[in-house]
């Protein structure tokens, strides 16, 4: 009973990375840049929620808000920072997407102050049944990443703009050739990132309720180790990568003598998949056609 | 009036200049080529009229309407259509992905089914193959999907780059058909070529492209009976 508590937990962990994870692999497959800033997006959701919650005391007004915020950020960061920079060296776009990570983590210090905020977002309880015993907020976290990973896949699959980021992906010129407006897609993929950035926020705070300006960092980089476990890139290869690391990270904690080591458990499995798998577990090979 | 008119086209690489000012013009209902060796800069003209890449001088205007500072996804929802060098597919698509892309640029598209239709009847094999991942097909099947995929967009000017690099001289025969065919069915065809034998003599009219400029203009026949073209480019 205790292992299927577990597992269950370790997937909602797992569908929370997935969650940051998409924006990684998504951004990276369409602007093909590593936006390391995406972890920062989280946080910054984090705090609209709080700011929500102050001001209006409803969880789903400020979630929506937090949400709305985050997608009108990641679209602000794409146009200030990165979109001058499409062409350029990919060395320059990496730091000044680690600079921006850094503007945002100081600019929620100076505004909020470095003590952690708590951010009670409603006591939901745990149910009981058939002798296990699950937190609601674990259910709502797996129901809610279910959704929309699902919503998400049939998006890119069978809408026009889904099919357009495909094709953007693929190749940007031949996408320019057929009338796609690249920049509208990159538009797209940073906002589509960036809200789900938001619900990955809500469920952390709903898990811990301790907000600080360094909420991002860590869950974003296991995201990104996720998504390039799973194989940078690609959308299933996300949301296989998050869960896979959510289910080691539950695992671990469990077993007293290897708990202290989970982060460091989690990287190792980067390093083995990359040893057997340098393209990731769902990674494409590219053939490179002269 | 002319429905392509290229004037003093510049483009430049950093500090090299790929175009020195070139001046061409493509009327309605023409086959005009234009030939010319590895690094005339053929393949960056059809790409800075296209708007795939920035001109730093000159203009184009496109039945009627200046394009010269339009980017690359309005111009093609004006009907010109680009079959780019290296065929450019979508590998991961499938046949009929790469088609239904190929229709993009038509919103409320009532005739898709229609322009799909006369796709697979121009082009049998992409019928058959059309639920294959694209990237599987052979090099001469993916020529005619990218051919294919360029006229759903039912295009006025069908500008089509090198369409016969790597292929066996039995399909470069055919992709030529082809290209004579579109003609006839009413698309202006804009065509860069290595090939100079096979295009001249499809050609209404040729340009010869030599390192950015344009050295020499005629009809397909005449260009083909020069001198200078005989010895440069035909090998005889």
């Amino acid at each position: 009973m205790e292992f299927i508590e577990t597992l269950i937990n370790g997937l909602s962990i797992g569908s929370t990375y997935a969650m940051i994870a998409l924006g990684y692999t998504m951004v990276y497959g369409i602007a093909k840049m590593l936006n390391f800033a995406h972890g920062d997006v989280i946080m910054v959701g984090g705090y609209m929620i709080y700011v929500g919650l102050t001001v209006t005391g409803n969880p789903i007004i400020s979630f929506i808000a937090a949400v709305l915020s985050s997608i009108i950020l990641g679209i602000t960061i794409e146009k200030i920072a990165y979109k001058p920079l499409r062409g350029a060296s990919p060395l320059a776009v990496l730091i000044t997407a680690i600079g921006v990570s850094y503007l945002l983590q100081s600019s929620a210090q100076m505004i909020f102050g470095s003590a952690p905020k708590m951010v009670t977002i409603a006591d939901l309880g745990s149910i009981n049944f058939s002798g296990l015993t699950i937190p609601v907020y674990v259910l709502v976290t797996l129901i809610c990443s279910f959704v929309i990973m699902t919503a998400l896949t049939l998006f890119v699959k069978y809408t026009r703009t889904g099919r357009a980021m495909i094709a953007v992906s693929e190749d940007k010129g031949a996408a320019q050739l057929m009338g796609i407006n690249v920049n509208k897609i990159i538009m797209i993929t940073f906002a589509i990132g960036s809200g789900l950035a938001a619900f990955a926020g809500l469920f952390m705070l709903m898990k811990s309720p301790s907000l600080s300006n360094t909420l991002g960092a860590m869950p974003g980089i296991k995201a990104f180790t996720a998504a390039v476990i799973g194989g940078i890139g690609s959308i299933p290869g996300a949301m296989l990568g998050g869960i896979l690391m959510g289910v080691v990270e539950a695992i671990s904690l469990k077993i007293q003598a290897i708990a202290p080591y989970t982060d460091a458990i989690e990287f190792l499995i980067l390093i083995i998949i990359l040893l057997v798998r340098p393209t990731g577990i769902l990674g494409k090979k590219r053939r490179e056609k002269v | 009036m002319a429905l392509l008119e290229v004037k003093d086209l510049e483009v430049s690489y950093g500090v090299i200049q790929a175009l020195k000012g070139i001046s061409f013009e493509v009327n309605e209902g023409e086959i005009v080529t234009l030939i010319g060796a590895n690094g005339a800069g053929k393949t960056t003209t059809m790409q800075s009229v296209i708007g795939l890449i920035p001109k730093n001088g000159g203009s184009v205007t496109y039945d009627g309407q200046d394009i010269t500072k339009m980017p690359c996804h309005k111009i093609v929802h004006f009907g010109m259509s680009q079959v780019p060098e290296g065929r450019r597919i979508f590998q991961e698509l499938t046949v009929y992905e790469n088609l239904m892309m190929g229709a993009y640029s038509i919103k409320n598209n009532d005739s898709f089914k229609e322009d799909l239709e006369k796709v697979y009847k121009r082009f049998p094999r992409l019928a058959e193959r059309s639920g294959q991942i694209a990237g599987t097909l052979s090099g001469g099947e993916q020529q005619m999907l990218a051919m294919g995929r360029a006229l759903m967009s039912r295009p006025k000017l069908l500008m089509l780059d090198e369409p016969s690099m790597g292929l066996s001289p039995l399909l470069v025969d055919e992709v030529f058909d082809i290209i004579k065919d579109i003609n006839k069915d009413g698309t202006t065809i804009l065509l860069v070529e290595q090939n100079a034998g096979k295009s001249l003599a499809i050609s209404d009219r040729a340009y010869v492209l030599e390192t950015g400029s344009i050295v020499l203009s005629g009809t397909g026949a005449e260009l083909a009976a020069s001198e200078e073209v005989k010895k440069a480019y035909l090998g005889v």
